[in-house]
Formats: C-alpha cells, sequence, structure tokens
C-alpha cells in the first residue's frame, strides 16, 4: 500500500532521518513509537503525501509519491484515513460537518447521511453530533477524528498519537476501533509512544513495532 | 452551462465549510458598486459626444452657407444674382435666404434679444443644402466671384474635421476609462481575494488534508467573489442610470443639445457592465486562488 525506499528528511538543511526504508503492506498492523522530536509526525506526512522526501522513494499505492500533481494527491488522501495529532477540525462546523467533511470535499456529501448516523453512534458520539469541536472532551475529539478518517472507507489508516491526550479507558476503546479496522481489512499505521497501548494491541492481533530514534528506524522486538 | 449554473447556486456544503469574511465581502461589493457607476457615467458622456458630434457632422456636411456683404446699398441686387447663380448650380438642392427674424434668432445668444438688426450692417445669409454627389464646390466658389463679388461660400469643412477628431478623441478616453475601470476591479478583486484566502488559511490546509482538491476550494472564493462583484456592479449601473437620468435631456427637434444618455443599442453596455464585472472578478479570484492555494499548502 504505502512503502518508503531509503528516504531522508530534514526541515531546512537538517537531517531529520536517512535511509529509511518501510512496507505497509495490505491488512498489515504496525506501530511507530520513539521519543517526542524523532520525527515521527514527520514519517507519517511524507506517507501522507503532505511532505516530499528529500532522498529515496514514496510509493503510494504503487505511485511515486513524489511525482503526484496537487489533485493526484488529494485524489490519494481519499485513500488514507488520517487521525491528526491535532485533529485539525473546522470550529465553524458541527461534529457531523467535521466528520462528513472527507465525502462533501470529494462532492460525496450526500452519501453522508447513512454512514454518518452509524459512524457516530460506532465512536459513541451520537449525541455530540450537533456540538461544535471546542466543546468536546480530548478523548471524544479523537473519536471524532478517526470517525472522519474512516468515513471515506479508506484502505490505510494512519493515526498519530490517537491516544495522545486520553485516559486509558478511552485509550484502549480507541484501540478497539482501530483493531476492529484492522480486522476488517484495512492497512493501519499508528504513532505512538504509549507503550501500555502496544502490549495491550500485540495481546489481540499480531502487530509490528517500528522504533524511530537518532534517525534510525528499527524494529523493535522483546522489550515490550 | 452547466457550469454556470453549478456556480450561480453553489455547493451549500461547500459554503458552509469556508466561512464568509464579513470586511471582503462589503469591499468587494462596494468597489464594484463604485466602479460601475463611473463606468455608467462615462459610457453615457461617451455615446451622448459621439451622438452630438455625428449628427452635427452630418448636418454639416450636407449644408453650406453663403455670405454676402454687409452693404445695404447693393444688398438686395446681390442677393438676387446670388439666388441665380445658386439655382442654376447643380447638386444644390435647395436655396433659402434667412429672413430677418432668423439672422436675429441667430444672434440672440450672442447679442440678446433687443439688437436692432435692420440699423445694423449685418452680412445676408444664405442657406444651402445640397445632396453631395454632383456637387462642385470650387466650380459654384468660382462662379460666385465672377458674379457676386464679395460674397463668401463656407462649404464647413472647416468646422467638420476637428469637431470629429474631438468626437473621436472625447470616445477613445472614455474607453480608455472603461479599460483602467476593469483593471482596477481586477486588482481590487485580487487583493480582496488573497485576503480572504489568507484570512482562511488554517480552514484550506484542514480541506486539502481531508482530501479536497484545489479547483473545489477555490470555487467557494470564486463563487463568493463573482456574485458580490456582479451584485455590487448592478447596484452601481441602477445608480448611474438614475443619475444620468437626471441630467438635462434635449428636445428632440434640436440637434445643437442632445440629453446626455443612452439611446438603442447603446443600452446594451451599461446592461453588459455586470456581467463584465463577473467575468473579471471570476478569472481574478480563480488566478489568485490557485497561485495562493500552490504556495500555500
Ligand atoms: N514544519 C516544521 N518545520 C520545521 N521543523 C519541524 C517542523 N515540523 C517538525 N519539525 C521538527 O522536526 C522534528 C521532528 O518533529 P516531529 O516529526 O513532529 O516529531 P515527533 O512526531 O516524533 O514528536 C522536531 O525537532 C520538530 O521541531
Ligand atoms: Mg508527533
Amino acid at each position: 500500500m504505502i512503502e518508503l525506499e531509503n528516504v531522508s528528511y530534514g526541515y531546512g538543511g537538517q537531517t531529520l532521518f536517512s535511509h529509511i526504508s518501510l512496507t505497509l503492506a495490505p491488512g498489515s498492523f504496525h506501530f511507530l513509537t520513539g521519543p517526542s522530536g524523532a520525527g515521527k509526525t514527520t514519517l507519517l506526512r511524507l506517507c501522507y503525501a503532505d511532505l516530499r522526501a528529500n532522498k529515496g522513494k514514496v510509493r503510494v499505492f504503487g505511485q511515486d509519491a513524489g511525482a503526484l500533481n496537487r489533485d493526484e494527491v488529494a485524489m490519494s488522501r481519499r485513500r488514507i484515513g488520517v487521525v491528526h495529532q491535532d485533529c485539525q477540525f473546522l470550529d465553524h462546523l458541527s461534529i457531523a460537518e467535521n466528520i462528513a467533511l472527507p465525502l462533501t470535499v470529494s462532492g460525496r456529501g450526500h452519501e453522508a447521511a447513512q454512514n454518518l448516523h452509524e459512524l457516530l453512534n460506532w465512536v459513541g458520539l451520537g449525541p455530540q453530533a450537533n456540538q461544535r469541536p471546542p466543546e468536546l472532551s480530548g478523548g471524544e475529539r479523537q473519536r471524532a477524528a478517526l470517525a472522519r478518517a474512516v468515513i471515506v472507507s479508506p484502505d490505510v489508516i494512519i493515526a498519530d498519537e490517537p491516544t495522545g491526550n486520553v485516559d486509558w479507558e478511552m485509550s484502549q476503546r480507541l484501540l478497539s476501533l482501530l483493531i476492529e479496522l484492522n480486522k476488517m481489512g484495512k492497512t493501519i499505521l499508528i504513532a505512538t509512544h504509549d507503550l501500555a497501548m502496544i502490549r495491550a494491541a500485540k495481546s489481540d492481533i499480531s502487530a509490528r513495532v517500528l522504533r524511530l530514534k537518532d534517525g534510525q528506524l528499527v524494529q523493535a522486538g522483546a522489550e515490550l | 452551462m452547466r457550469a454556470l449554473l453549478e456556480l450561480m447556486l453553489g455547493d451549500p456544503q461547500a459554503d458552509r465549510a469556508v466561512p464568509q469574511t464579513g470586511m471582503t465581502v462589503r469591499l468587494t461589493v462596494f468597489v464594484a458598486a463604485v466602479m460601475a457607476f463611473l463606468a455608467v457615467i462615462t459610457l453615457a458622456v461617451s455615446f451622448t459626444t459621439n451622438r452630438v458630434a455625428s449628427l452635427w457632422a452630418a448636418d454639416l456636411a450636407q449644408s453650406a452657407t453663403l455670405r454676402l456683404p454687409a452693404d445695404p446699398a447693393t444688398a438686395d441686387a446681390l442677393l438676387l444674382s446670388a439666388l441665380d447663380v445658386l439655382e442654376t448650380t447643380p447638386g444644390v438642392t435647395r436655396v433659402r435666404a434667412l429672413s430677418q427674424d432668423e439672422q436675429q434668432a441667430l444672434l440672440e445668444p450672442w447679442f440678446g434679444p433687443d439688437l436692432p438688426l435692420d440699423a445694423l450692417p449685418v452680412p445676408q445669409l444664405i442657406e444651402i443644402v445640397t445632396d453631395g454627389d454632383d456637387y462642385d464646390v470650387e466650380g459654384l466658389r468660382a462662379r460666385l466671384s465672377a458674379q457676386v463679388p464679395g460674397a463668401i461660400l463656407d462649404d464647413h469643412t472647416a468646422w467638420r474635421a476637428p469637431l470629429l477628431d474631438a468626437a473621436a478623441r472625447v470616445r477613445l478616453i472614455g474607453w480608455s476609462v472603461i479599460v483602467l475601470i476593469g483593471a482596477t476591479v481586477a486588482a481590487m478583486i485580487t487583493l480582496a481575494a488573497q485576503a480572504a484566502l489568507a484570512g482562511n488559511a488554517r480552514i484550506i490546509a484542514v480541506l486539502r488534508l481531508v482530501g479536497a482538491k484545489d479547483a473545489y476550494i477555490a470555487r467557494a472564493f470564486v463563487r463568493r467573489f463573482t456574485l458580490r462583484a456582479a451584485g455590487g456592479a448592478l447596484v452601481g449601473v441602477l445608480i448611474g442610470l438614475g443619475v444620468v437620468s437626471l441630467m438635462p435631456q434635449g428636445d428632440a427637434t434640436s440637434s445643437l443639445l442632445l440629453g446626455v444618455g443612452f439611446e438603442g443599442a447603446e443600452w446594451v453596455w451599461p446592461l453588459l457592465i455586470p456581467v463584465l464585472a463577473a467575468i473579471v472578478a471570476f478569472f481574478a479570484t480563480r488566478a489568485a486562488a490557485f497561485r495562493r492555494l500552490r504556495e500555500q499548502t
């Protein structure tokens, strides 16, 4: 689905990481860990073509991400659901409208009605549907972000610290939603430093855990 | 046509995604209205000048004036021989000596109504209407100088050329002003659109992240600016036409003073102004939006 081959990236001349290779096979489940500032968010942004690799090649659904034009980038985003670290909602729209946004912008707004109700219940946000994003708690916002990521039923779901500011119980709920999606055949990539969540997940599914540290991407193993 | 309809109706969901920005809305409507108003006035003046000039020029082209020396002793004899020459000149369709009342009316604007004309040596004027084709000015001049000494034939060419020239210049200035107004509208709308896009940078970034194409985002802005410019221009045109209708209206019989305004096919132009404003706004906003989107995200 998404492949990184010898990718290097850095902001403003500095190298953040180099020669990173990663393959997200269809239906796979990956965790990406590492200390804060290691470049996890950056690596994810490369995966959904929000950034372009300085060196190496990123392939998204078989296409060279560096060669995509702006419309093709937009099209590829419709196949990748992203849960952003800071959620990225439009505060003047309701939660329901925010969740439906990916459908709206792809001219499929009319499909929203049927999916939306189901989806809101799935993430437990039925009662909050008409509230504005700032009125929601951190956990509710994270679940709304997940709902928005999956409304176009993407092939790949990328989540950046989805349990960043929620309590244990909520992170368990979010994780179970992601596992459910993986069991439906979706490819999942989650950046997190929540080791407890990773351990909980590994008891349920076979997930690979990658660790980004000092510009290197290594497979994490036994210590988890 | 479908694209046009879509642009008019818009996508309510897309419109909700990009909130209205109050400042740029009012600015666009206001500038479009003022510019449309100025365009209407410019067009009215330009068309009217043109009409007056061509009317005068046409009158002048088909007429000439013969002026007889103001000498009471020979006046009657000269008038008779002048009429005799003129009536036998090919191409002259009508000859008429102006009566004293008419001459007085001509002089009245300059000397007032109480001018004792019969006490003054005023040259006798003869109005000549020609049909242009076999009318030979030089031949007539030669015959007049032989038979009517002192008579001066004014065939008006000296007046016509500068009149037409002046009218052409006024017309040129008019169209230059219209082009400048169009350019100003384009520049202003580009600025307003840039401001609106910059003010919505975060919203645009989110829309891009969830898979919106540039065209989708641009459309929300293009639609608004196009409608605002057209609406503002329509208001400006209506006010402009109102003001034009308040200007002094000439009477139909006098070719000297024509009312400022529009006639016949000229009406197309003021009605076109909102359409032109919309077209200018459409392309200006579109260009600004695509440029900005490429730079911004
Ligand atoms: N847009 C940016 N411009 C410049 N530097 C950035 C930008 N985004 C992130 N960085 C820097 O890159 C490094 C990695 O950031 P990030 O990928 O967010 O790490 P992580 O997600 O692992 O915490 C950090 O030092 C951060 O300051
Ligand atoms: Mg991060």
